[in-house]
């Protein structure tokens, strides 16, 4: 972004919503990895500090919203600085909810801890955090270079962990046929699983918002999707 | 009205300090022009180091009030002040004060830019010669340049300083209308409509001025344009029909007024 | 549909009544335009009537004719220091005579010869004697006008057809004087004359010196007194007076004395300044002061006007950073106006130099015969000076009636040039 205004006072409004946002995402990101580690390692002390990061999250997001409305009431921003604001409002939503998801992992461990994941599914889900935090951690790269063509290059690349997670749900669902009492880990693993895909998805999200104050135009065509477990059928004997 | 008020949202980032210092407050203000009644009990202080801006519909009594605050009313024949009007303290209005040092310690710049029809450098030279704040040539020279520097004009300028300071650009001659307030080292600076005969540009030039200028002086600013308000002020305070409908943090009237009539000015609601 | 939508109408504006409208709208701009065309020709044709006329009368005055005579003055033996008592008189007689070859004339004759010679010709040959003393070693040539009735003549004015007992000038004499120029001493050259000797009875020697001279030093006064107490008038009233009802009646008797007529004023320094002062007649002294009292209004009225004109946002920027109302008047608002002021004050002196009336009344048509050389030296003035000569039953007084005018014109013309050069000198000083 060329600062240069004639008002100096307004590129540092710009830029501590910059760096509120960037906080944000380092925050969401280390949330999301600590709390697919308390899961792991059934670590509850870890989840019980996922759970309180997340208030952090919360005020930072409604930190950078009211910034963002006096920004706007003062400075009544045009063209690439209104897309700047309003991008940062939706990332910094993006970013809440994706503190949302590992909190909402992290609550999970308690559950799950009782009979201790299955050291195959782990693997599995760890797998699935792996990538979908490289994602959010190469999002958050562009996000500070303001490259439409990397954030273009990201917003493709959400198929694999869409076609990682389907496979996931399949794995659990063998699991649960196998052994009913595998059923209430397995249940909670299957909500893991689909938070930490969800992550991807706002990952993505953000991808096209930064890919829309870059350029000012929507990224062209629907994004590629390869999660097919809304159709996956318990396998027949 | 709620001058007094120590609002929640302050201090958060507008100043550091815990207390508010006022550096002009009135009390009871009233003007009337002959038989018709201008303003109408004003109570409104100005804080130290802080930019006020006073905004209204046109004829609402907020120039009438900044011309309180350097007695340039006194130049109107049918013009009577009542109330009380304090700078550090002191009554301005009060027999004991002299005019002319007023008007000095709060400098002011006017709508139409109106620089002398001389020199650049007599233009800025000349409040410090007649106050005498110059012992020699050399210094005078300084405060000129030091003075133009703060207005952010010396490198537009410094190479004909000998030339009309009639001859610059609109923004440049409103610059320079500031440089010669700044000169005679004031504590406050009142701007009445500043920026209204510039264009945009130069209009982000001076309020960015303006900015700069917030470190040093106390500024009271009188604007048609609310967008000018919330541009350069920390606090605002709206006049209605003489009245001083509300006074309060800037982001605060711009974001959640608390009177009805200053959401549907700020709102283009108006009447 | 708003009520603005609704109250569209569509025009046509190829309609005829708009057409015909248009037509005669833009005929009364073509008649605008003839109507101030004619004005101005009017005027220019009025103008140059004027000067037409007092050119065709008046540019013969600007030339004299002269003889040159040669007189030796080492043969005279005039004392050197007693040159005033000395018998000029016999000495230029005898010159004179000479130079015509009429010393063998009978008296009579050669008294109707030495008309045609100007009666003071004894005097002027000894006052450039005086001026020159070297000239006493030896001979020298003196020139000599001719007396009026032969200067007419010379100039082609008395015809020499008119029957001899109809004209000024005998056949005689006319003889006498074509010898003269036979001879080759008669010339006609520039009348400095006109300018720079005093007035005299005899049109050959009457010139303009005394009365510039006393216009001077009446304008001197009359610059003296208005232009300071007119500035201060007029910034007074501007600038310090409040606005109330004696302000507001002495702003209404300036108006009104600005119109009153000059000769009222004339009376008035007659009553004051010669009755109760007790100030010499006929002084530039009293004139300035008549004409300072008349031209003060009219100098207030531009002053202020003046004033005003200059944008109060100078007069607020000079308050704004704390000057005194003294130093925004003297700093800025009145070098601002002075432009205009001069202007103002340089055309009212104009005015008050053509003003007669007053002066006939407080004496300054005087007859002097010396220039003034300070404002208390009884003197005339240039338009009482035309007033005396226009008077004059000598015929050589009508050309320079006429000359004078000129003369008095061409002051006008140049002190308007000045007005405007120190106005432009003004304007480019910022």
């Amino acid at each position: 972004m060329a600062s240069n205004h004639i008002y100096s006072a307004f590129d540092e409004e710009l830029k501590y919503l910059q760096s509120r946002i960037s906080e944000m995402g380092g925050l969401a990101e280390q949330m999301v990895s600590e709390a697919v580690q308390a899961l792991v390692n059934s670590n509850t002390e870890l989840a019980q500090k996922v759970i309180a990061d997340d208030a952090k999250l919360d005020s930072a997001e409604r930190e950078v919203g009211d910034k963002a409305i006096i920004v706007i009431a003062r400075r009544q921003p045009v063209a690439a600085d209104l897309r700047e604001i309003i991008g940062s409002l939706r990332i910094a939503a993006d970013l809440e909810r994706v503190g949302d998801l590992g909190k909402n992992t992290a609550k999970r461990v308690i559950a799950v801890q009782e009979n201790g994941v299955p050291r195959k599914l782990a693997r599995g889900i760890e797998h699935l955090s792996e990538l979908a935090l490289i994602q959010l951690k190469e999002v958050l790269d562009v996000y500070t270079t303001r490259s439409a063509e990397k954030a273009k290059s990201i917003r493709e690349r959400d198929e694999e962990i869409d076609a990682m997670y389907t496979s996931i749900f399949r794995e659990l669902l063998t699991y649960m046929m196998e052994d009913p009492r595998n059923i209430t880990p397995c249940t909670h693993l299957l909500f893991c699983a689909k938070n930490i895909e969800r992550i991807g998805d706002h990952a993505t999200n953000i991808a096209e918002t930064i890919y829309y104050m870059a350029t000012g135009a929507q990224p062209e065509g629907d994004r590629p999707k390869d999660d097919t477990a809304n159709s996956v059928v318990t396998p027949k004997e | 009205m709620n001058m007094m008020a120590e609002t929640t949202t302050e201090a958060k980032q507008v100043q550091p300090m815990s207390e508010p210092s006022f550096k002009m407050l009135g009390r009871n203000v009233s003007v009337h022009y002959g038989a018709k009644q201008a303003l109408f009990n004003v109570n409104l202080a100005v804080r130290q180091n802080t930019v006020t801006a006073l905004i209204g519909p046109s004829g609402c009594g907020k120039s009438t009030f900044l011309r309180c605050l350097n007695r340039m009313n006194d130049t109107i024949d049918n013009c009577r002040v009542s109330g009380e009007i304090t700078l550090d303290g002191q009554d301005i209005y009060d027999a004991a004060i002299d005019v002319v040092e007023l008007r000095a310690r709060v400098g002011m710049v006017f709508q139409k830019p109106n620089p002398f029809p001389k020199s650049i450098y007599e233009n800025v030279a000349y409040g410090p010669r007649i106050h005498g704040l110059a012992r020699s040539r050399a210094d005078l020279d300084q405060i000129v340049e030091t003075s133009l520097q703060k207005a952010g004009l010396w490198s537009e300028v410094k190479d004909r300083l000998n030339e009309p300071g009639t001859g610059l650009s609109g923004g440049q001659q409103q610059r320079l209308c500031i440089a010669r307030a700044v000169a005679v080292s004031p504590e406050v600076i009142l701007m009445d409509e500043p920026c209204s005969a510039l264009d945009p540009i130069a209009t982000a030039r001076v309020e960015e001025l303006i900015h700069e200028l917030r470190s040093n002086f106390t500024i009271v600013i009188v604007t048609h344009s609310m967008q000018q308000a919330a541009r350069v002020s920390q606090r605002t305070a709206m006049f209605h029909l003489g009245n001083l409908v509300e006074e309060n943090d800037t982001d605060k009237i711009f974001t959640n007024p608390d009177e009805q009539r200053t959401q549907d000015y700020i709102m283009g609601r108006f009447g | 549909m708003s009520a603005v939508q609704q109250n569209v109408q569509t025009v046509d504006w190829h309609s005829d009544a708009i057409k015909a409208r248009r037509k005669s709208r833009y005929a009364a701009e073509t008649r605008l335009k003839a109507y101030g065309l004619i004005a101005i020709v009017f005027a220019l044709g009025f103008l140059t009537i004027l000067i037409g006329s007092l050119t065709v009368k008046g540019y013969k005055a600007f030339e004299q004719t002269v003889v040159s005579v040669e007189i030796d003055l080492a043969t005279s033996g005039f004392d050197r220091d007693k040159l005033m008592d000395a018998n000029w008189k016999s000495l230029v007689k005898k010159a004179l005579l000479e130079v015509g070859g009429a010393e063998s004339l009978k008296k009579k004759e050669q008294k109707a010869y030495l008309d045609m010679f100007t009666d003071n010709a004894a005097y002027l040959v000894r006052d450039q004697v005086i001026a020159d003393p070297a000239r006493l070693s030896g001979k020298s040539s003196f020139v000599i006008p001719l007396s009026d009735p032969f200067d007419q003549l010379a100039k082609g004015e008395i015809s020499r057809d008119t029957p001899e007992d109809q004209r000024r000038v005998n056949d005689r004499q006319i003889a006498a004087f074509d010898q003269l120029v036979a001879k080759g001493v008669v010339s006609k050259p520039f009348n400095w004359g006109l300018i720079f000797n005093a007035d005299s009875r005899f049109p050959e020697l009457a010139g303009l010196a005394g009365a510039i001279s006393g216009s001077f030093w009446s304008i001197v006064v009359c610059f003296a007194i208005s232009f300071p107490v007119g500035i201060a008038a007029a910034i007074y009233l501007e600038e310090f007076a409040p606005k109330n009802r004696w302000t507001d009646l002495i702003e209404i008797n300036i108006n009104n004395l600005a119109a009153v007529p000059s000769v009222v004023f004339g009376l008035l320094g007659l009553a004051v300044f010669l009755g109760w002062f007790g100030l010499p007649r006929s002084a530039p002294l009293v004139g300035g002061l008549v004409l300072a009292l008349m031209t003060l209004p009219t100098l207030i009225i531009v002053t202020r006007v003046s004033l005003k004109s200059v944008p109060s946002s100078i007069r607020e920027a000079a308050l704004g950073i704390g000057a005194s109302k003294h130093e925004a008047i003297f700093h800025h608002i009145l070098p601002l106006a002075m432009p205009t002021v001069m202007t103002g004050t340089i055309i009212s002196l104009a005015r008050a130099l053509g003003e007669t009336a007053p002066l006939l009344l407080i004496g300054m048509n005087a007859f002097m015969t010396s220039t003034a050389h300070g404002v208390f030296d009884a003197s005339t003035a240039l338009p009482t000076q035309i007033y005396i000569w226009s008077d004059s039953p000598e015929r050589g007084f009508v050309s320079r009636t006429s000359a004078a005018i000129l003369v008095l014109l061409a002051f006008l013309v140049l002190m308007n040039g000045i007005a405007i050069f120190l106005r432009q000198r003004f304007e480019r000083r910022w």
